[in-house]
């Protein structure tokens, strides 16, 4: 009986995530995943599903709903409680730290739960990890452009080379103990003021 | 310069996170030598969780969640204290245009009756079940709620037997007045804004209040880990102090268009503030014109941030009542003493604040507004009564419990 595969649910209004999680979780052998994005109805889809294991992220604002159906017998029929072991603090504050949080089916012995958690959590940091990059990619991107538009803005104005107007930001920018981006975003700005383009 | 001491306290967008918000906004905190730091969530198993594993040192939380977590009733293992409250009053319960009409026509009055709403929605439930129509549905916002058990016990003292006549389900704050415009639920128990956003949307009619249910009773508290308390004591003693002037300053009516404003902010509850200027004058758009709601929400003045261990007592008598733990004395004794009044009392001391001293009253004694024994100064209590005219005396803890068991059977 214990080498049934175990039902997972898992709740994520993120469906780029969800789906990492479910990838993760079929590589890993888990045959019986269901994903969830919206949480209306959920009941029954407990009840259908009879999760051993529901992962859920901490962003979604019915983890209140769901652990008040985990109360009552008619929505679920076991009882469950949160995370593989109540006292396994250390598993508990990775979860937390990573936006995840388990529910599992009590009675559940640990060493077949905790590695659905490992891998949730894994995949919970890469996920953020990817978006954080992802910023920071869009973000250098804008600045780059912003900086080549105050580069032209100061070519035109003042008649210097490429290389001496990006000499002229970073120098401001050092003096200022600001960005380049920042001060090159400033100088687009207030060219715009001053041509008129920004002004009804 | 003594040193800044960091804290850190996760809170929902809600009415009664005033205090808090205040306290770091207004200078009450930076005062007392504390940088504070304030966490939006979005649930309260989040506020609880963080709280846990000690991302949140303190927490905005819902003033019997500190009872649950001793008692063992929460997923996570966590000892809970509650050394200060975070004011008296503040929800509403709030029905869908529908059953409004229904209530309405078998007799409902003003929000400040809960009795004549109460006995005309025990009217419209016969009638449903008669039709053989689906139970009406209400919303509450977490089962070891404030909201959770004034909605039941308004209901059962109207004759509304919750278990078999309504169904009750959790909806998070935010998300419930759109549950009620989706016809999700029939009508909920939730703290202000929530149910004027209800109103304003048109989806809505406000039928009565916390403070007419029973007057002048606890709502929110500031929770605190137990161990962080016992290896925190000057900081956290440096906290109360902040947010009782804090407190005060929140009580004040020229300060209340000021403090709309902050609590309007993106970055806490970012709604009109108008609306909820509103809710702090205790001027209640129900939906069928304004209310004046004597102590609507009480931010200080009548104790109203002290931990009484008699409303944490009560809590748990609700809690035995609707099942969610068995009475034992030890149990009981858990319950009691999550609630510190001795951690206020140090605390204040310093400020000669006017204490009440004891730690437990009977709850509905008072029908006015009465002064009673305080440590230093004068200091006035109640009005405290239950709507139907019952009295919580912890000293009779066991005949209370054992009373609602009774009308249980009966009704059963």
């Amino acid at each position: 009986m214990s080498s049934r595969s175990l039902s997972i649910l898992v709740i994520d209004e993120n469906r780029p995530r969800a789906s990492i999680i479910e990838a993760g979780l079929r590589e890993a052998g888990h045959e019986r995943v269901t994903i969830v994005h919206d949480v209306n109805a959920i009941a029954r889809r407990i009840a259908e599903v009879e999760p051993d294991v529901i992962v859920i992220d901490l962003e979604n604002p019915n983890r209140d709903m769901l652990e008040n159906m985990f109360n009552l017998s008619r929505a679920v029929k076991r009882p469950i409680a949160m995370f593989v072991d109540r006292s396994d603090q250390a598993s508990i504050e990775a979860a937390v730290e990573a936006g995840v949080s388990a529910y599992v089916v009590d009675g559940l012995r640990q060493e077949r739960v905790k590695p659905i958690l490992d891998m949730a959590i894994s995949r919970f940091n890469a996920f953020s990890r990817m978006s954080r990059e992802l910023d920071e990619a869009r973000s250098a991107l804008e600045s780059r452009k912003i900086i080549d538009k105050a580069k032209g803005i100061l070519m035109r104005s003042r008649g210097l080379s490429e290389e001496e107007a990006y000499a002229l930001l970073r120098r401001t920018a050092m003096n200022q103990n600001r960005k380049i981006s920042e001060i090159a975003q400033s100088l687009v700005v207030a060219s715009g003021l001053l041509d008129g383009g920004g002004l009804p | 310069m003594s040193a800044v001491h960091h804290i850190t306290a996760g809170f929902l967008p809600l009415l009664d996170s005033a205090i808090l918000v205040a306290a770091r906004e207004r200078g009450f905190a930076a005062e007392e030598g504390i940088e504070l730091a304030l966490m939006r969530e979005t649930s309260w198993a989040n506020i609880r969780d963080r709280v846990a594993v000690g991302h949140f040192d303190v927490a905005h939380m819902l003033a019997p969640m500190p009872v649950a977590a001793n008692l063992g009733l929460t997923p996570v293992r966590l000892s809970l204290v509650a050394p200060m409250s975070l004011g008296l009053g503040g929800n509403a319960v709030t029905v869908g245009n529908a059953l409004w009409a229904a209530m309405a026509e078998a007799g409902a009055r003003g929000i400040d009756d809960p009795a004549s709403a109460g006995a005309a929605l025990r009217d419209v439930v016969a009638q449903r079940a008669g039709r053989g129509e689906e139970r009406l549905c209400f919303g509450v916002v977490h089962p070891h709620s404030g909201h959770n058990f004034e909605l039941r016990y308004w209901l059962a003292a109207c004759g509304i037997v919750p278990e078999r006549d309504v169904d009750i389900t959790v909806v998070p704050p935010p998300l419930m007045a759109d549950a009620l415009a989706a016809g999700r639920i029939d009508g909920f128990c939730v703290g202000e804004p929530w149910n004027s956003v209800a109103v304003a949307g048109g989806h809505g009619r406000i039928v009565t209040v916390k403070a007419a249910i029973w007057k002048n009773s606890p709502e929110k508290v500031l929770g605190v880990r137990l161990d962080w308390a016992e290896t925190h004591e000057d900081r956290l003693a440096a906290l109360i102090r902040a947010l009782h002037r804090a407190g005060q300053w929140c009580a004040l009516p020229e300060n209340r268009e000021d403090l709309a404003g902050l609590l309007a902010g993106e970055a806490y509850l970012n709604k009109p503030s108008g609306l909820l200027l509103r809710a702090l004058e205790g001027r209640i758009e129900t939906g069928g014109g304004i209310a004046e709601i004597a102590d609507f929400f009480l931010p200080a003045g009548k104790a109203a941030t002290f931990p009484w261990q008699s409303h944490a007592l009560w809590f748990y008598s609700q809690m035995v009542r609707w099942g969610q733990v068995p009475h034992g004395a030890d149990n009981a004794e858990k319950a009691r003493t999550s609630y510190r009044p001795d951690i206020y009392r140090r605390a204040l001391a310093p400020l000669g604040v006017a204490m009440p001293s004891a730690s437990m009253k009977v709850e509905g004694a008072l029908s006015v507004p009465t002064p009673v024994g305080a440590t230093a100064g004068k200091l006035v209590l109640g009005p405290d009564g239950f709507f139907d005219g019952a009295v919580f005396d912890p000293a009779t803890l066991d005949a209370y419990i054992g009373a609602q068991a009774e009308a249980v059977a009966q009704e059963g």
